[in-house]
C-alpha cells in the first residue's frame, strides 16, 4: 500500500489573524502542521499499520513547509517531498491541486491519497476534491472512519461524517479521502520518528521536476476583512439575595429577547 | 557560541508540550484537589517513551540527550510540578545514577526496563532524621554471605508506593572513620520481602504528585544489586543528585515560564482604572523581573546540560542552575499571585498551585541554603571537585542510539 498524505504549514491556531490594507497577517505567529492535516497522517498511518507499505508527506510551499513535514516524518511517514517554486506563490486552491496531482502521479503507483478537512488560513476545504478531480479518482470527503481497504479488489469503505449523521460510502483505489476530526486524536511524534525527521533529507520538487507549466490561478481574494468589533456591554445585577439576583437576571433576559 | 535548538531539540520540546497541555492541563487542578496522581500519567510518559529519554537505545532509552531531558523537564513542570517530579526521580536520581555506575549487566538488568518505562524508578536517601545532613542516615545494610539484609526508614521519597525499584543510600560500615565513608548505594526491588511503603498526605504543594515512605525490615538485597563498590555510597549519591539538581532546575524554569505567561495574559485581559493593568508600571516592574528570571534559569540550566553533554563535570554549575531556578519560581509565582489579585488567591486560576508547587523545590535536592554554601566554598576554593571512578558518560550520538 502506497499512501500520500498532503500537509500544510499554517500559522498556530492561536494566532490573531489580522487585515492591514486588504492583506491579511498573522503577525509574528509560529507556523504549524496544519492540525487537520494531523489527522490526514493518523488516517494515513493507521492504513500503513494495517496494511503494510509506505506513507509519503507531501507538502506545498516555501523552504519553511519544510518543518510541517518534519512533524510528519516525527509521526511516523516514510518520506516526504516539498513542492516548491517561485511560480506557485499565491496559487489558489486548483492550481495548488495540479502541482499535488503532478507530484502523486511522480509518486506513481499511489493507492490511497489523505488530506485534512481543511487548512485553518485559507478555509476553502476543497484542494482534496480538486485533486482527486485532476487525477481522476473518487473523492471521499469528511471520513471519519475507513471501515475496509482492500487492495486485492481494491475497493474502500468509509464512513463520512455529515450533519444529520454518518454515512456508509464505497469506491474504488486509487482514491483521495479527506478526513474529519472524529476520525480520532492524531498520535504524537515519537522519539524515534523525531530523530529520523531532524536527519531527514527532504527533497524539494519545482514545476520542471512535475513536468507542469506554471498553474493559473482563477480566484482571487479583492476584499479580506476582519469582521467588525463587537460592542460588548458589562452590567452587575446587585441584590440582596440569591433569589432577588437570579430574578433579575431573568427578567432582564427575558426584556433583552435572549430567552 | 552556539545558543541555537537543533530541530530535533525543538521537536521533543513540542511533543511533550502537546503532551503536557493536552492531556494534563485539564485535569490538573482536579487531582492536585483530590490529593491523588492522575491514574494515567506514568503509563502516558512511559509509552511515549519520555521516562527514558536521555537514556541510550541500548539500555532501552530514546536515545536523546541531556539537552532534551532538561528542555522536556522544562515543559512538564510548566503544566505541573508534578509531572517533573517523575523525571527528577525515575531519571534523573535513579536512572542516570545506574548509567554512570551501574556494570553493564546491571544496565541490561535493571536500567533497561527502567528506560522502557516497564519498572517505575524512585531515590531513597532522606530519611526521618537525615536530610542535609547525608552521613547521618540510619538505614543499616549488613552483609551475609551473598545478600545485604537492608532495615530502616526513607522518607520523602517520591513515587514510594508508585515505583518498583528504589535507589537506596544504607550504612555499611559503621565503623568508617569519616561516616561518609560508610555508606553504600543497591538498587533495591520494591517487591522485595520486609519493603512496605505509604503516602503523605497534607502537603503544602506538588499534590497531585505522591510522595511517600519506604520501610524496609531485614529485606533481602542480592549482592549483584549493590551498585558501585562498598562505601560509594554517598559518591553516588550526589552525583545522582548532580542528575536530579539538573531536572529540579529546568521544571523550574518551566514553572517560572508558566508564572510569566498567567500574567502576561491576566495583565492584558483585567482592567482596573480605566486601562489593562499591563500599562501599569508596578504590574510591568514584576513581569520585568519574571522575564529575567525566565532568561537567567534557562541559559544556567543550559549551560549545565551542555557540559553534561559533553562530560564536563557540572556540579557548581547544576548547583548553581537548582538554586537559582527554585528561589526565583517561589518569587515569579508570589507576584504572579499579586499581578492576579483576589483571584490568584483562589485556586480558580493556576498560580496559587505554581506558588505551593515551588516552594518544595526550595527544599529537596538540596536546600536553598546548602547551595549557597557550595557556591562559596567554591569561590573561596574551599571545595574542589575530585574526579569520580565512574563519570556520567559523555552524549555521543552513535553510541546512543
Amino acid at each position: 500500500m502506497k499512501i500520500v498524505v498532503c500537509v500544510k504549514q499554517v500559522p498556530d491556531s492561536a494566532a490573531k489573524m489580522t487585515v492591514e490594507n486588504g492583506q491579511v497577517s498573522w503577525g509574528e505567529a509560529p507556523l504549524v502542521i496544519n492540525p487537520w492535516d494531523e489527522y490526514a497522517v493518523e488516517a494515513a498511518l493507521v492504513q500503513k499499520e494495517a496494511h503494510g507499505g509506505d506513507v509519503i508527506a507531501v507538502s506545498l510551499g516555501g523552504e519553511s513547509a519544510k518543518e510541517a513535514l518534519k512533524h510528519a516524518l516525527a509521526m511516523g511517514c516514510s518520506e516526504a517531498v516539498l513542492i516548491s517554486d517561485p511560480a506557485l506563490a499565491g496559487a489558489d486552491s486548483q492550481a495548488v491541486a495540479k502541482a499535488l496531482a503532478a507530484a502523486i502521479r511522480k509518486i506513481g503507483d499511489v493507492d490511497l491519497v489523505t488530506f485534512g478537512r481543511q487548512a485553518i488560513d485559507g478555509d476553502m476545504g476543497v484542494t482534496a476534491a480538486q485533486t482527486a478531480r485532476i487525477l481522476g479518482w473518487p473523492a471521499l470527503t469528511l471520513v471519519s472512519r475507513i471501515s475496509q481497504l482492500d487492495s486485492s479488489s481494491r475497493t474502500i469503505q468509509v464512513e463520512r461524517s455529515v450533519e444529520d449523521g454518518r454515512q456508509v460510502v464505497q469506491g474504488k483505489l486509487p482514491a483521495v479521502i479527506s478526513v474529519v476530526k472524529d476520525f480520532g486524536e492524531p498520535r504524537y511524534p515519537s522519539f524515534m520518528g523525531i530523530r529520523k525527521a531532524s536527519r531527514a533529507n527532504i527533497p524539494t520538487w519545482g514545476l520542471g521536476d512535475l513536468g507542469l507549466a506554471a498553474p493559473v490561478s482563477v480566484v482571487s481574494w479583492p476584499k479580506v476583512e476582519n469582521p467588525p468589533a463587537r460592542e460588548i456591554k458589562t452590567e452587575i445585577i446587585a441584590g440582596s439575595s440569591a433569589q432577588e439576583i437570579a430574578e433579575q437576571l431573568a427578567d432582564k433576559l427575558l426584556a433583552e429577547k435572549v430567552l | 557560541m552556539d545558543f541555537e535548538l537543533t530541530d530535533e531539540h525543538r521537536m521533543v520540546q513540542h511533543m511533550v508540550r502537546e503532551f503536557a497541555q493536552r492531556e494534563v492541563a485539564p485535569v490538573i487542578k482536579e487531582y492536585d484537589r483530590k490529593q491523588e496522581m492522575a491514574p494515567f500519567v506514568l503509563d502516558r510518559m512511559a509509552e511515549l517513551g519520555i521516562l527514558g529519554i536521555c537514556l541510550p537505545v541500548r539500555y532501552g532509552g530514546q536515545g536523546m540527550d541531556y539537552i532534551a531531558l532538561g528542555l522536556a523537564c522544562e515543559e512538564l513542570e510548566a503544566v505541573d510540578t508534578t509531572l517533573r517530579v517523575v523525571m527528577s526521580v525515575h531519571v534523573g536520581l535513579n536512572s542516570l545514577g545506574l548509567l554512570q555506575w551501574g556494570t553493564e549487566e546491571q544496565k541490561q538488568r535493571l536500567l533497561a526496563p527502567q528506560a522502557r518505562g516497564d519498572k517505575i524508578a524512585c531515590f531513597g536517601l532522606t530519611e526521618p532524621g537525615a536530610g542535609s545532613d547525608v552521613a547521618a542516615l540510619q538505614s543499616r545494610a549488613v552483609r551475609q554471605g551473598d545478600i545485604y539484609v537492608l532495615n530502616g526508614e526513607k522518607m520523602w521519597i517520591s513515587l514510594a508506593s508508585k515505583a518498583h525499584h528504589a535507589l537506596v543510600v544504607a550504612r555499611t560500615d559503621p565503623d568508617a572513620p569519616d561516616p561518609h565513608d560508610g555508606l553504600s548505594a543497591f538498587l533495591v526491588e520494591l517487591d522485595t520481602p520486609g519493603v512496605t511503603t505509604g503516602d503523605i498526605h497534607g502537603k503544602l504543594g506538588v499534590r497531585a504528585g505522591s510522595t511517600g515512605w519506604i520501610a524496609f525490615q531485614d529485606t533481602p538485597v542480592p549482592l549483584e544489586n549493590r551498585i558501585g563498590e562498598e562505601g560509594e555510597g554517598f559518591k553516588i549519591a550526589m552525583s545522582c543528585l548532580d542528575n536530579g539538581r539538573y531536572t529540579v532546575a529546568a521544571g523550574a524554569t518551566g514553572l517560572i515560564r508558566a508564572c510569566l505567561e498567567a500574567s502576561l495574559r491576566y495583565a492584558k485581559d483585567r482592567h482596573a482604572f480605566g486601562r489593562e493593568i499591563g500599562k501599569f508600571q508596578l504590574i510591568q516592574q514584576k513581569i520585568a523581573y519574571m522575564v529575567q528570571s525566565y532568561d537567567a534559569a534557562r541559559l544556567l540550566y543550559l549551560r549545565a546540560g551542555w557540559m553534561k553533554n559533553r562530560g564536563l563535570r557540572n556540579t557548581r554549575e547544576t548547583s548553581l542552575a537548582k538554586w537559582f531556578a527554585t528561589d526565583a519560581s517561589f518569587e515569579a509565582a508570589s507576584q504572579a499571585i499579586q499581578i492576579h489579585g483576589a483571584y490568584g488567591y483562589s485556586d480558580e486560576y493556576d498560580v496559587e498551585r505554581y506558588l505551593r508547587n515551588a516552594k518544595g523545590a526550595i527544599i529537596y535536592e538540596g536546600t536553598s541554603e546548602i547551595h549557597q554554601l557550595m557556591q562559596a566554598a567554591y569561590a573561596l576554593e574551599y571545595r574542589r571537585d575530585a574526579p569520580l571512578r565512574c563519570e556520567l558518560p559523555p552524549y555521543d550520538a552513535a553510541t546512543w542510539q
